[in-house]
């Protein structure tokens, strides 16, 4: 069977798999449209977990990320999955025990306030709705690319089945679909790695395989091997740290604490029985994102050692190991095609020369050979993923599984997403500001409405990002780590953090943030209107945007105590409130009790 | 209403969780930013198989480590509940 007919099979047979649960798991109660009921088991939560968090980006890009900047992008891995930690240990099981089915309905009880609430509701939207538009786009490529039809009918698509699941099901279809999506996706990211570690070192497992000899008999790890390949080209060296330590630690600190205030993950929690099970499932919802963050390293490096050894053939320096365009095998015609990977004849030789003509130490070895500057004018990092199974000459069937996994990957991000929003708009909004008295039908009604507002809208921003549309996981990331995440965790920590407190320190880390976010990408990321050229340079204190959540949750700590400090202390029962919600026992249903 | 003892219960459960968090949060923020990060040039001096080890903690060790942290603060905090009899029925 050719490619295009196992991705149809592949890619059908999963869609069918969706709309079948979708059928399955109708909601039929607020309680099951915002919380799947709350009974949720604690692995199949962390599995859904695992899948909600891993998006197109986590799919797609981030071995590619790896494969380039090598030891520079632990800064994502250690980031994306830390965060975890803090979730599990500091948010997940409080929340829980609150019971209730939104983010932003605990900071407004918390903190006896309505504009408490308002302010966290716009922080989830906002970061929620930019981060949805990065997937959408995932999906319209994911359909471009691998099955041959236009990005707007891919999105068209990726909506409906969106659609389907997620306003007939809320919560309940999107859990279980989540599942599924999980189990694709992985077997998906994994099945290429463990035939590319087997080709490459003989090992199975791709993280024993990245710390491994190389199989082709000559004793050498791996990564030496790696490290020598691309140093030999005047790249920089793949294990070596290359930028600032400091401003690494941020990043780092930065994606760990925006991680763990991300509203669509944290909503996941609520869907557990009880206090225990919220502990035990973000442990398990580690374990199933750790399978694809550790391999992913795996597939970096191996994809680009792999890419290496393809253009140049043999030992640097010899005009035949470079290798001549018109013998370049067939995947490289397939992804020049797609414009991802771009070749420019630069000393008109016939050969590929590709290495890095930005290093000033290399430039006199590369004039001395003839070379005239790096022919592989682009190299996309989304290729090392999406062609890898192709530069390793693995079976059709392995295409059609990542094409499938990668559109598991960007569903069932967007799908939790969307959930985060329409229960914002209908509970927190609605029931909660402007129609308290409407009766759980008609609020019912009102989440499956905004469900499918949130799905158009979603939809309509896929198929005309804005200008900004690469620059949302530093907003996103941004937004939840300077204004919820702190806000949360005082909510919980602190019996003194009152109203006052917690507004002024929730708009003192929203507002420096999105400053200091502005203030070198533009306002709202109109191009040219940035104040500063966002380069090293100009950061203040060597601090880049994307690592200023940090500070912006610095700020939203200290503004908040210190405010707290010199006004009234909430009332006895807020204070009880919180008592409440650091002991495990009597924890309920959320939508069933009293 | 809570009564006194209680209360006193609450608190001293309230203060062992706290301990226990600060034990965890040290070991995370040593192994991320420490061993991942401030001394993993240092660290890279040494080696498992073909791991640079400070390049191993960032994009591997640390990660198990994380998981090793989540399921060590479940066993302690449900023995806790137990031990302070607020555990869930």
């Amino acid at each position: 069977m050719d490619t295009q007919t196992w991705i149809y099979l592949v890619v059908g047979a999963s869609f069918a798999l969706y709309i079948g649960i979708a059928i399955w798991s109708r909601a039929g109660s607020t309680s099951e449209f915002y919380v799947a009921g709350g009974g949720v088991h604690p692995v199949a939560n962390g599995m859904a977990t695992a899948a909600d968090w891993m998006s197109a980006a986590s799919f797609i890009s981030m071995a590619g990320l790896i494969a380039f900047l090598g030891y520079d992008a632990s800064a994502y891995l250690l980031g994306w999955t830390g965060g975890y930690v803090l979730l599990a240990l500091l948010l997940a099981p409080y929340l829980r025990k609150f019971g209730k089915f939104t983010v932003p309905e605990f900071i407004g009880e918390r903190f006896y306030s309505r504009t408490a609430r308002v302010v966290a509701v716009v922080c989830l939207i906002v970061a929620s709705v930019t981060y949805v538009i990065g997937q959408m786009k995932g999906v319209g490529v994911a359909f471009g690319r691998f099955l041959e039809v236009p990005f707007d009918v891919g999105v068209f698509i990726g909506m409906g089945i969106v659609f389907f699941y997620a306003v007939l099901g809320g919560m309940k279809g999107i859990t279980y679909t989540q599942i599924a999506q999980y189990c694709v996706l992985i077997f998906a990211f994994t099945v290429p790695a463990i035939f590319i570690s087997i080709q490459l070192t003989g090992w199975p497992l791709p993280q024993v395989g990245l710390g491994a000899t190389m199989a082709d008999g000559s004793g050498v790890y791996l990564l030496d091997k790696l490290d020598a390949v691309i140093t030999d080209l005047g790249f920089a060296e793949y294990t070596a740290h290359k930028g600032s330590d400091v401003n690494m630690a941020l990043l780092t600190l930065s994606l760990m604490i925006g991680t763990a205030g991300l509203p669509h993950v944290i909503i996941r929690f609520f869907t557990v029985p009880n206090v225990a099970d919220a502990r035990r499932s973000a442990g398990w919802a580690l374990v199933f994102i750790a399978i694809l963050y550790t391999t992913a390293p795996a597939v970096g490096a191996m994809a680009r050692l792999n890419l290496m050894n393809t253009v140049q053939t043999g030992p640097v320096g010899e005009p035949e190991s470079n290798l001549a365009y018109d013998q370049r095998p067939d995947w490289f015609r397939t992804w020049e095609g797609t414009g991802l990977l771009r070749f420019e004849d630069k000393n008109e030789d016939g050969r590929i020369q590709y290495y890095d003509d930005s290093n000033p130490a290399f430039a006199d070895r590369a004039e001395s050979l003839g070379w005239q500057g790096n022919e592989m004018t682009t190299v996309d990092r989304d290729i090392m993923v999406l062609a890898n199974p192709e530069i390793a000459s693995l079976p059709n069937w392995v295409i059609a599984l990542v094409a499938a996994g990668g559109l598991a990957a960007a569903l069932s991000t967007a799908a939790g997403l969307l959930l985060a929003v329409a229960s914002a708009i209908s509970h927190d909004l609605l029931k909660g500001m402007f129609m308290p008295r409407i009766s759980e039908k008609q609020e019912l009604r009102a989440g499956r409405i905004a469900m499918a507002g949130a799905v158009l809208l979603a939809g309509y921003l896929g198929l005309n990002p804005p200008g900004f549309a690469a620059q949302v996981v530093a907003l996103a990331f941004g937004l939840a780590a300077s204004s919820l995440f702190p806000a949360l965790m005082m909510g919980i920590f602190s019996k003194r953090v009152n109203r006052a407190g917690a507004i002024t320190g929730m708009l003192a880390g929203l507002s420096s943030t999105l400053l200091y976010i502005f203030l070198y990408k533009g306002w709202f990321f109109v191009p040219g209107t940035n104040l500063l050229p966002d380069d090293a340079a100009h950061w203040i204190l060597g601090i880049q945007p994307e690592s200023f959540g940090a500070v912006g949750a610095l700020l939203n700590f200290v503004f908040a105590l210190l405010v707290s400090r010199l006004t009234a202390p909430p009332p006895d029962d807020i204070q009880e409130l919180v008592e409440n919600v650091r002991v495990p026992r009597g924890a309920t249903v959320p939508g069933q009790s009293h | 209403m809570n009564s006194p003892d209680q209360s006193t219960g609450a608190r001293a459960y309230w203060r062992a969780n706290l301990r226990l968090l600060a034990k965890l949060i040290l070991i995370w923020a040593f192994v991320s930013f420490g061993l991942g990060i401030f001394l993993a040039g240092w660290l890279d001096q040494f080696r498992i198989g073909g791991y640079p080890l400070g390049f191993f903690f960032a994009q591997q060790g640390a990660i198990y480590v994380f998981i090793a942290l989540i399921f060590v603060y479940v066993r302690r905090m449900n023995r806790l509940d137990r031990q302070y009899g607020v555990n869930e029925e």
